[in-house]
């Protein structure tokens, strides 16, 4: 590793200019100006942080929450009772993560393929592109839980109007089926998240776009490739540093995903479409039992860390031999 | 490159610690001045009791004026809805920053009388309020576990009842259910799904009600939720064919419009009632406001208690619901506080809030006010002071209520949505519930 920050290399004359002398003296003001970013993160990443562990240790639970420091010890208990596959506890736990990997899959995937295809479409010039492109952004901008509780509203079997739409005009299927419970739910939830994201990685792959010279695609052009050819041998190479970020952070942010379930299933969710952050708040929160709470998302930062450390090293190495 | 990946396994625990370990802070330190001065301010967290949380400001200012005029303490008032209080109180607890006094739902008592943050009312805290005596025997000991100081008192009353629409049961011939028999027979003739009317609506979605219903319906079967030393008991045949009779009257009795599996709080089923879609609804008093606002006057329906079945070993037809009023532990003006508790659960008081909150007197001797239909004030009196039981007094109540009553949500979920639930499924699934709350009581 290097630093970035060195202090100059000291010159040999025999007696230091006043220059130097005055920059030997401030050779503090670095660390000084470092100083507040870094107590900040410490306060408030590392600290809670380290608190979550040191819980995740612990028996916390109602008996002892009006004074937490006094709850007792209980070394791996709570690891243990999540990660036992054949308890209750654990079992629920690791469906609850088997669905939001897939959950994370679909939504990742379908999310950056619409994202892509709407990016590339977009960068040609044509009448009233910039409107299509607010168009395609107002997902994004629209408040979450205004945009989610709407969905909850569309989605409902009697009132809602999709059934309406699909059932009613449509003529498809024969009665009204549920989007909120049984088995659609994950259906439903996996659609109202796409529709959430997608205009995140259009807009990042919109920008990357930007900075590909359009004579590159002039020059393929004049060989004679065709669009397809073109996308897959300039645009995706070009694109790749912003897609390793791209996936990477909607990948984590999908898999934390705890305000879509919040808001669109309410109190009420369905065993389909049970993500692990809520699991999580529902096995801490309204159980009072925030010791195992905590063993679960300590388990899930492990989780993350491992994907995360392994991809990076995938795509760089990948990298280096290209 | 290594620099790159340092920096992500650094970063991507910091994003996820946003989600994780947030734990916002909420609630004001209590009070402003000295305590035993006249400039001593309470912070009061109320429920909310009425038809929205401004009608309850509404509704309590001119009261709590009238307090400050008495005995010159001022109180801060906040009311909170029910999907917000208990996270509230959580923190309140957790962070030891809290309101002087607070409601909370009677059924939580035991569960947040665990947390030792709030004020046990001995022998002479329990003088200065009023006495003991004053109360409802029934609705006292939910205040706290049974042997122990409660550490909260009863504030307003409220029992389940069978509300009947009186013109559809005319028009079909029928006198009200006593037995759950009739009450089935009933529902199935004032079903007719190719007009949209069904027999009965349910709050299937919603997890609080469900439990509840497990609890009453397990309790006519002479079954317990915990033993004697507060370990649960939720697989015994009387709690899993409790639970079976209840979902059945949608998977086999078909009286319940399988779109109730939707219906994630009690307001639902109640509008539907009033509208006409349904003929019975089975509620808490409260669900007055809600029939009114929906434009049925009460002289439209009738209430009988829910219905037992013929064999049933007790005719429980409710909990003792409602909500009490506690007094944090850690707050600067006990004096203060308990002289509002007093003034809170006094006659003229409870007179003046049963109205319009829709409650129950929780005081001996005190008469129904909540509605002018007589034969419905009676009733309801007589279920809270006969029929009532008391949800488990146990430390671990909470998490029955959360385990079991999601558990019933997906079964009803699962019926809904064209499955079936055995008696099986339901020992299965209460199976797992029973070692959640195992596990987690420790």
């Amino acid at each position: 590793m290097t630093t970035t920050l060195q202090r100059p290399r000291k010159a040999p004359p025999a007696s230091p200019g006043p220059h130097d002398r005055r920059r030997r003296a401030r050779w503090w003001l670095p660390y000084a100006l470092l100083a507040p970013a870094v107590l900040m993160e410490l306060l408030i990443h590392l600290v809670p942080m380290l608190t979550g562990i040191w819980m995740s240790f612990t028996q916390l639970t109602k008996f002892f929450i009006s004074s937490w420091t006094e709850a007792p010890f209980v070394g791996l208990k709570n690891y243990r009772v999540a990660l036992d596959v054949h308890g209750a506890v654990g079992s629920s736990l690791l469906r609850s993560f088997g669905i939001t990997c897939a959950y994370t899959m679909l939504v990742v995937v379908i999310s950056w393929v619409l994202g892509m295809a709407a990016a590339v479409v977009l960068q040609r010039p044509f009448r009233g592109r910039s409107g299509v492109r607010t168009l395609f952004l107002v997902p994004y901008a629209v408040p979450m839980y205004a945009g989610v509780i709407t969905w909850n509203f569309m989605l409902q079997r009697d009132t809602g109007v999709i059934n309406h739409l699909l059932v009613d005009d449509l003529g498809i299927g024969s009665g009204k089926p549920f989007w909120l419970i049984g088995s659609r739910a994950f259906t439903s939830i996996v659609i109202v998240a796409i529709w959430r994201l997608w205009p995140f990685a259009f807009l990042m792959l919109m920008a990357g776009l930007q900075s590909v010279p359009s004579d590159v695609y002039e020059a393929s052009a004049m060989d004679g490739a065709h669009a397809f050819r073109q996308w897959r041998s300039i645009t995706l190479p070009m694109l790749r540093p912003v897609n390793v970020v791209l996936v990477l952070v909607m990948s984590l942010w999908v898999f934390n995903d705890f305000n879509t379930p919040y808001v669109l299933f309410g109190t009420a969710q369905p065993a389909a479409g049970d993500l692990i952050s809520f699991h999580i708040y529902n096995a801490s929160f309204l159980t009072w039992n925030f010791g195992a709470g905590s063993a679960m998302s300590v388990l899930l930062l492990l989780f993350l860390l491992l994907v995360t450390g392994v991809y990076l090293t995938v795509v760089n190495r990948r990298s280096q031999r290209a | 490159m290594r620099v790159r990946t340092a920096f992500a396994l650094v970063a991507v625990p910091a994003l996820l610690l946003a989600t994780s370990a947030c734990s916002g802070k909420s609630g004001s330190a209590s009070g402003s001045g000295t305590a035993g001065g006249s400039d001593v301010t309470l912070t009061y967290w109320a429920s909310n009791q009425g038809t929205s949380l401004d009608n309850d400001k509404e509704v309590l200012t001119p009261v709590l004026d009238a307090f400050t005029q008495q005995t010159g303490i001022k109180v801060k008032l906040e009311v909170i809805g029910w999907h917000d209080l208990q996270t509230r109180i959580q923190t309140a607890v957790t962070s030891g920053q809290g309101p002087d006094v607070v409601n909370i739902g009677n059924t939580w008592a035991v569960s947040l009388q665990a947390t030792k943050a709030f004020l046990p009312l001995d022998a002479s805290a329990m003088k200065t309020i009023g006495g003991s005596d004053k109360f409802v025997k029934t609705a006292l000991d939910t205040g706290g576990a049974a042997g122990t100081d409660p550490t909260s008192v009863p504030l307003y009353g409220l029992a389940y009842g069978m509300y009947y629409n009186k013109a559809m049961f005319a028009a079909a011939g029928l006198q009200p259910p006593t037995t759950w028999e009739d009450m089935v027979a009933d529902a199935k003739k004032l079903t007719d799904p190719s007009k949209g009317q069904y027999g009965m609506a349910l709050a299937a979605g919603s997890y609080t009600e469900n439990n509840h219903f497990a609890f009453i319906d397990a309790a006519q079967n002479g079954a317990d939720l915990f033993d004697s030393s507060g370990k649960p008991t939720f697989t015994s045949d009387g709690v899993v064919n409790g639970i079976v009779r209840y979902l059945d009257l949608m998977q086999t009795d078909k009286v319940v419009n399988p779109s109730n599996a939707q219906y994630d709080n009690g307001t639902k089923a109640v509008a539907d009632f009033a509208t006409g879609k349904v003929a019975m609804i089975l509620n808490q008093n409260n669900a007055d406001a809600t029939i009114k606002k929906n434009g049925m006057t009460s002289d439209k329906y009738g209430v009988v208690a829910f219905p037992a079945p013929k064999d049933a070993k007790s005719q429980v037809a409710s909990h003792v619901a409602g909500i009490n009023i506690s007094v944090f532990k850690n707050t600067k003006h006990k004096d203060q506080a308990l002289q509002f508790l007093k003034y809170m659960t006094s006659a003229d008081v409870q007179g003046q809030l049963d109205k319009p909150f829709s409650a129950l007197p929780v005081l001996k001797d005190a008469k129904a006010v909540f509605t002018d239909n007589a034969q419905e004030a009676a009733t309801f009196t007589d279920i809270y002071n006969k029929r009532a039981k008391p949800l488990p007094l146990v430390p671990a109540e909470d998490q029955y209520e959360s385990t079991v009553g999601k558990a019933m949500n997906a079964m009803f979920a699962s019926i809904a949505t064209g499955g079936t639930v055995s008696a099986a499924d339901v020992k299965a699934a209460l199976q797992t519930a029973q070692d959640q709350v195992a596990a987690s009581v420790g």
